[in-house]
Order: C-alpha cells, then structure tokens, then sequence
C-alpha cells in the first residue's frame, strides 16, 4: 500500500487554479521531489500535505486514511509529519538542544529518552558540541543541520521540506544535498522536497515530479527526465536542450549529444559555422549554424575541443538521442 | 498509525472547534473596538445634530456654534497658527536632520539627544518656561535686554501670535525631525556618488538629489506638525488667552465651561476633525507614494557628507534651535523650581527645596495627581497593547475575514484629535447607563483609545517581523497554535511590545489636551495639576512639578533604550 497519495487535488483561488488535478503516490521511504519553476504550485502542494492549506479539491491520504479533503482537514500538529522550512524557522528563543528537542517535549517522550535521541540526532548531524548555543551563535550551515535534527529526531510518518538549501551559498547547498539525501538513507523517512533547483532534486531524489502552472508535466527517476523528456518544458527544464523542428514534430537534442569534428563524420554528418562560443572550464559552450540554417545550435565539448569563431565544422547528429517531445 | 479515520464527507470535528476560537476572539476584539473607537465618534456625531433639551433632530448647535465671528475667526486662527509652526518647525527641523543623518557635523549623537530631549518635553512644560523667558517685563529675555542696552523695556512678548507659533514649533519640530531622518538614511550614498560622478557638487546634489528623494517624507513630517498644532490644547490656553485671541481647541474648552455645552462643543468640533482626516489622507497618500526608491528599497552604504568648515556652522545652528528648545527652557525651569521667588534670580539665598516638598508632601492634590498619572497610563498602555497585539495577530495571520477592518479601527483614533476624541468620550459615557464621568475608567479609556494607533503600528510592525514558519514549525511538531503562541510568539515579540507599551504610557503620562476635558477632583491627573497652577501663577510650583514629571520620565527613556535602541522614541513608528 502506498504511504503517501495524492488524488487530484487542487488549490483554487477565486478563478486562479495554484495547483490542478495534482495526483501522485509516495511508496513507503520514497524521496519525491516536486520541481519547478517558482509560481508553479510546488510549496502550495507541500503545504497542502502538511495540513496548513485545505485543498479545493481531492483528497491526500495518509496510510489509506484521508486526512485533508475540502470538507476538512486534520491539522497539522496532529499529522505526525515534519517541515523543514525556507528560513529554518529555528526558534531563536531557545537553544539547539531546546530546538531539537521540541518536538520530543510535544510529544511526551521521557526525558532520559528524549535526552538520549537529541543527543545521538545531534552527533549524526555533526552539531552535538553545539547543544547549548543560540541559533544567533550558529552559521546558516549549522541553523540548517538543526532544522534537520528537530525535524529528523521525533522519527516523523512523512518529512516535508520546502527549498532548504535556497538560503545557503553554492558550496554549502552542493554539500549539504548530499547531507540530506544520506540522512534520508539513514532513517529511510518517506520524503517530499520542493525546490527550484534540478540538481538538487536529481542528486536526492528517487523520483523527481516536474510541475508547470499548477499542473504534473512528467513524473520520473532522475535518468529517465534527462533522458526522455516527454514535453518540450520538461526537456528545456532539466538541464540545456535543443529544439529541432522535425516533419512538423519536435525533438530536444542535448547539447552533449552532438558531436564536432573537423573532419566530416562516417555518417550523419551535417557541415556548420561556429558564430559564437563561451569558455567555461569544465567545457566549451558553442553556438554552431548548420549551413543554410537560420537557427543555431548549442553544442557542449570538452574543454581542449578549440575552434575559432567562423570557423567550419562538422556535426554528428545520433538520431537516436533525438527525443520528440510535446 | 495515530492519524484520525476521517471521510471526505464529515469534516473533522476538532479543527472546527479551532476555527470558532478565533472568531470568538474576534468578535470580542470587535465589541472592544466598537465601544472604544466607534460609539465615541458616532456620540460625536449624533450630539451635534441633536437638541440638547428635546432630543430632536436639529441644526441648531452648528448654528449656535457658528453663529458668531469670533467662533468662527478662531477656526481661522488654528489654520494660520498650524501653518506658520508647521513651517517654522520644519526650518528647525530638516537642516538639523540632514546633518545628524547624512553629514560629518560634529556632536551628532548629541543633537539626536537634545532633539529626544525637545520630543519628551510637554508642549505646556515648553509654554510655562518661555513664559518666564519672554513675558512682558519680567521675562528673562527681556531683563536681560534691558540689562545689556539700557532700554526701559524689552521687546519680546510670548503673549502674542508669533510667541504662540515660536512655543508650537519648538516642541512639534521633532516629529519633522523623525520623518526626514527616516527617509534620508534610506537615500543610499550611491544615488548621491551618482550625481558626484556627473559633477555635481554636495550642495546641488544635496538640491537635486537628497531632499528631492526625501521631499514626500518632509511634507508627510509638516502635516502631522500641522495637525499636532491645530490640535494642541494647553500653550494656546496659556499664550493665546492672555493674548485676547482664540484658537479652536481654546473656544472649545470655554464651550465646555460652565454650564457644559457639549452639543455646540460636538459642532465646533467637526471642522477640526475634517481638517484632520483630509490631511491625514493625504499625508499618507504623499508619503506611501511607490516609485521612490530611496522610501521602499533597502538603504545600501551610507558615507557620511563631508562639510568642511560648514560643518560647525551647521553645529552652530543646531546648538541654536536646542538653546531655544531646550537648554534656556530647562535652565529657567531648574531656577524657577529650585527659588524661593523666581523673579528674585540666581542668588544663593534664593535657592530653596520648598517648592518640591511642597508639591510632593504638602499640596492636597498634586502629589495624588502624578500617581493618578502614572496609574491612568500604565493601565491604558496595558489594554492598548493586549487589544494592539490580539488584532496584530489576526491581521496577519489572516484568521478570519475581513480582520482588515479591525486594524483600520485600531488606527483610526489617529485622525481624531485629542480634544475632539474627549468630547466624543463625554457625550458617549458621561450620561446613563455607564455615567462614567468623574470616574477613573472614563481617563483610562480615552487614553487607551487615544494611544492605540501606536501600540497598532508597533505591534503590526513586530508581527510581520516574525516569520510564520516559526510558528508553522511548532505546529507540524504536534504544538497547537496556542502553544505557539506561549512558547514562540510571545517570547519574540517582548522587546517590541514593550516598547509599544513604553510608546503609550510616556505619553500618556503628559496627555493633557483629552485630560482636560474629561478630569473631575477625584481623578485630576499632572498634566491638569500643571496647567491649572500656570493659570493661577504659581511658576515656582509648577516648575518644580514638572521637572517631577520629566524626572520620572528618565528611567522610563532608560528601559527603552536598552530594550529596543537607542532610538526608539525618534523612529517613525513612534509617532
């Protein structure tokens, strides 16, 4: 039986539909991803799923039993989820023990026993020497391990957490997905994360939901998005595509899917004009017209792959990495 | 699993009972603002339009209260009187805000302190000292005239139309003050490196670029200077009387004498309160103006302006205006309090305690009226703060519908003037069934309703401060909303309601102008201690009384300061 299921719900206001015939079912210690652009509807659905906005229509169910439907909904205290927050919302009146331990001190767990939990959450997230310092005396790094901890230690049926790393700077954010997907694995908590950002949701994500205006346009594993992106949003979404108009249907062509060459390839070859290009370490960006073409196209080689502005080249053009999209 | 079998079909029980809380709440934060803002105003309205003696409708009272020339000459008065202070304050108030806040002018902090010094001042404690300044003859100004030329005479007189506007303008300057500095330390020094950068030196980027940015906050500071003066009860009542002029706030203290005439007096007051909401109007539409960057965006780096030479010229200039404001005043103040006579000078043997022992121990009233004071602030600074945080909460947390009307109602009291709030609270709850007259609760509840719009716009501003996700993450752990409440939102919010409450009781301790219409013997309060003693004479009393006010005031400015900064009283929100 799924843990978690979502049955088309929907968030209106007036005649603005956030979030429409929303339907998705999360297996027992899944981590799903909702993945989006911002405005797509991707918090209102968190939101609807920890119990602080009603649903206009649907139902989700928890274990089989319905607990939010637009006739009412159980709140969120007594839905035995957690929420990591945007802002941590690591309450700056008490200390991290005092943080972590909330949720325990709610729910009535003994103290030897809670005092047990706080302690080994805290060691697991690297923060025990830090138990009883103020949030004001920690980095934004560490506010985000206790938002973790608080969240993790009172081992919750669903762990929700919306854009966490959108307040950390760039080598945090990449360290801290790997943090957050490794705790995942560690307790195996039934996961639902929101962000923006696709590597994000493709380095924790068992499946990623890609969400446009309200609405579901692709719900896969990580490979199979990148891979076979079934609309064209999707496609210009997950990571850079192209789009080649083909008998009036059209494909995504992945940058890193042409090859270049000076030399004219065995086959599919087509001849083309470099008319721009960027040097961005780890690879070349280059901007290439096929002869008699009035669109370019975005070509990704390695970074010892130099050719000059105007120069002729070759495309290899692998008609099986060609995916026809919506 | 612990979670509730619950059908699509029946809503959950529990999360009903959640939601009528807070409409219960609701509906008594709206009884509670109904009999505090909206029955005085509309008992205002409705005593105007009727016949005292038979209760019928009728324009009599309007025609009673128009129907002389003086009546109606003394509405003119306040217009030009709110007018010349309002502008005479501002040619105090926006050099010395440019300098604290965007020049290198020395004694920065110290003219911030002279100005907070002017802010506490009350505007009667302002009005008695520069009577002992610029009376005729006796004045210390004078004196010192005639000292100094051989004159037979000095030429300053307080008792005349410009000593009333120089009184006004120099204890209403800081509201001026407070708006500009705001405004200005959020023009960024980039915009002014911009105009640099072009060529433009400090004076005309200061012409083209500063005060051109702050100009809608400035015009926003003139209007409540304005309003604050057309407002003002006692330095008209001591200055204009005796200068044999009236001002609308004066006629309407001697429509209220005896016999009271409060439905003339509810008439005479309508002018007054429609100057007040058209200006209030427009003031905000001036100073919510989007399209200025400078008043909505972040403030950037600021470098202070470098003045050069001018720099202690501009010093000069404040030291001007707080000699004026403060330092002459307090001197004079101190003398008179400390002297056996005050016209006797500074003498040793003039010097005397008398005056304090006497207002303090031996006076029958005075001493119960700063505790009556005290008391009467402390209590409406309370329930102005509880009734302020309660609507804040509903606001924005969007509890219920329509809770944006609470909040108008919590500000709404600001339109109304003092004076004009007072007869509205007499003509409401003087007669039966409540015939609060002569009661403490009358006091406490005019207070309240007078200072709520600051305890609102505090409370308000600390409420969006905090992020709903602190309580939402007490929630998703299994705490109910009134544990969020107990153990985040309350917790957090201290410091600022403090200083909301802190906001209110200082001047609720010095209110004089709905005092005065509304004390009876048993619940006279400092500030009518103070002006009645002015009406008799008594300066050395009165001196002695008021530096009792300003002294207690002190450890009040104290708490303040070291809960919430060190200017918390001169930021907007203050006013």
């Amino acid at each position: 039986m799924s843990k978690l299921v979502l049955r088309n719900i929907g968030k209106a206001y007036g005649t603005f539909d956030a979030v429409k015939d929303f339907s998705l079912e999360l297996a027992q210690g899944e981590f799903v991803s909702l993945l989006g652009p911002s405005g797509c509807g991707k918090t209102t659905t968190l939101r609807m799923i920890a119990g602080f906005l009603p649903p206009t229509s649907g139902t989700i169910e928890l274990d089989g039993q319905v607990i939010s439907s637009p006739s009412g909904v159980i709140p969120p205290e007594r839905r035995r989820m957690s929420m990591i927050f945007q802002s941590y919302a690591i309450w700056p009146n008490m200390t991290v023990g005092q943080n972590v331990g909330f949720g325990l001190e709610v729910k009535k767990v003994p103290r030897a026993e809670a005092d047990r939990r706080i302690a080994k959450i805290l060691e697991i997230v690297q923060m025990g020497p830090l138990k009883d310092r103020y949030p004001a005396e920690l980095s934004g790094g560490q506010q985000q391990r206790v938002a973790l901890a608080r969240a993790i230690v009172v081992e919750p049926e669903i762990l929700l957490l919306d854009e966490p790393l959108s307040n950390l700077d760039a080598n945090l954010r990449e360290e801290m997905r790997f943090e957050i997907r490794r705790l995942h694995d560690e307790f195996k908590i039934t996961t639902v994360y929101v962000t923006h950002d696709q590597s994000e949701a493709m380095v924790t994500s068992d499946r990623i939901v890609v969400m446009n205006k309200g609405r579901i346009e692709q719900v896969d594993a990580p490979h199979t998005l990148y891979g076979k992106p079934r609309s064209r949003f999707v496609a210009g979404f997950i990571g850079r595509t192209n789009f080649v108009e083909r008998d009036g249907q059209t494909f995504s062509l992945r940058p890193q899917a042409i090859g270049l060459s000076a030399a004219r390839p065995a086959a599919n070859g087509v001849e083309a004009e470099i008319v721009d290009r960027a040097y961005l370490g780890e690879h070349w960006d280059y901007q290439v017209k096929p002869l008699g073409e009035t669109k370019s196209l975005r070509v990704s080689t390695g970074p010892n792959t130099v050719y000059a502005l105007g120069s002729r080249v070759w495309l290899e053009i692998d008609p099986a990495a060609m995916v026809r999209v919506e | 699993m612990a979670v509730d079998a619950l059908t699509t079909t029946t809503p959950p029980a529990r999360l009903r009972r959640g939601f009528d809380a807070s409409w219960i709440l609701w509906i008594a934060l709206i009884a509670v603002l109904l009999f505090l803002v909206v029955s005085p105003f509309v008992h205002l309205l409705i005593t105007s339009l009727r016949s005292e003696k038979t209760g019928a409708f009728t324009f009599a009272n309007y025609a009673a209260a128009y129907g002389r020339e003086r009546y109606v000459q003394a509405l003119f008065n306040s217009l030009e009187l709110g007018a010349c202070a309002a502008l005479l304050g501002g040619a105090f108030a926006v050099p010395l805000a440019w300098a604290v806040s965007r020049t290198d002018m020395p004694g920065r902090g110290l003219v911030r302190t002279l100005v907070l010094a002017t802010f506490i001042t009350p505007p009667y404690t302002g009005a008695v000292a520069w009577i002992l300044l610029a009376g005729p003859n006796a004045g210390w100004l004078n004196k010192a005239y005639v000292w100094l030329t051989g004159a037979e005479a000095g030429p300053f007189n307080i008792y005349s139309f410009p000593g009333l506007v120089l009184v006004i303008a120099l204890y209403s300057f800081p509201y001026v003050f407070i708006f500009t500095t705001a405004a200005l330390e959020l023009v960024s020094s980039e915009m002014e490196d911009a105009a640099n950068i072009l060529g433009a030196g400090t004076w005309r980027t200061m012409r083209r670029v500063t005060l051109p940015l702050a100009l809608p906050a400035i015009l926003g500071g003139l209007i409540i200077s304005f309003l604050e003066a057309i407002a003002l009860f006692a330095s008209p009542a001591m200055i204009a009387i005796p200068a044999r002029f009236n001002v609308v706030t004066t006629q309407l203290f001697q429509f209220f004498g005896n016999p009271v005439r409060v439905e003339v007096a509810a008439a005479y007051a309508m002018p007054l309160l429609a100057v007040t909401i058209f200006l209030v109007v427009v003031q905000r539409l001036i100073t919510r103006r989007k399209g200025f960057v400078a008043l909505t965006g972040k403030g950037g780096e600021r470098r202070p302006i470098a003045l050069g030479g001018w720099r202690w010229a501009m010093f000069g200039y404040a030291m001007l205006v707080a000699t004026m404001s403060v330092f002459l005043p307090y001197l004079f103040l101190l003398q008179a309090a400390f002297a056996k006579a005050w016209g006797r000078g500074f003498s040793l043997d003039n010097i005397s305690l008398k005056n304090f022992r006497f207002v303090l121990f031996e006076h029958a009233t005075a001493g119960t009226s700063v505790i009556h004071s005290f008391a009467y602030g402390a209590a409406s600074a309370t329930a102005a703060t509880i009734i302020a945080i309660g609507v804040a909460y509903i606001v924005n947390r969007k509890l219920v519908r329509f809770a944006n009307g609470l909040g108008f109602l919590c500000v709404a009291p600001f339109v109304i003037p003092g004076v004009v709030l007072a007869i509205g609270f007499y003509a409401a709850y003087a007669p039966p069934p409540l015939a609060l007259y002569g009661t403490a609760w009358l006091m406490i509840l005019a207070f309240t309703t007078r200072f709520l719009p600051i305890g609102y716009v505090n409370a308000n501003a600390a409420m969006r401060s905090l992020n709903p996700e602190m309580e939402e993450a007490v929630r998703v752990l299994g705490g109910s909303r009134m544990l969020a409440l107990r153990k985040v939102v309350a917790p957090l919010l201290k410091r600022s309601l403090l200083g909301a409450w802190l906001l209110m009781f200082i001047p609720a301790t010095r209110e004089l102008s709905s005092a005065i219409f509304l004390y009876s013997p048993q619940t006279k309060v400092v500030s009518v201690m103070i002006f009645d003693m002015s009406d008799e004479g008594n300066f050395e009393y009165l001196a002695a009384l008021a530096l009792v006010l300003q002294v207690l005031t002190l450890p009040l400015l104290w708490i303040g300061q070291r809960a919430i900064g060190r200017d918390f009283m001169l930021r907007r929100t203050a006013t």
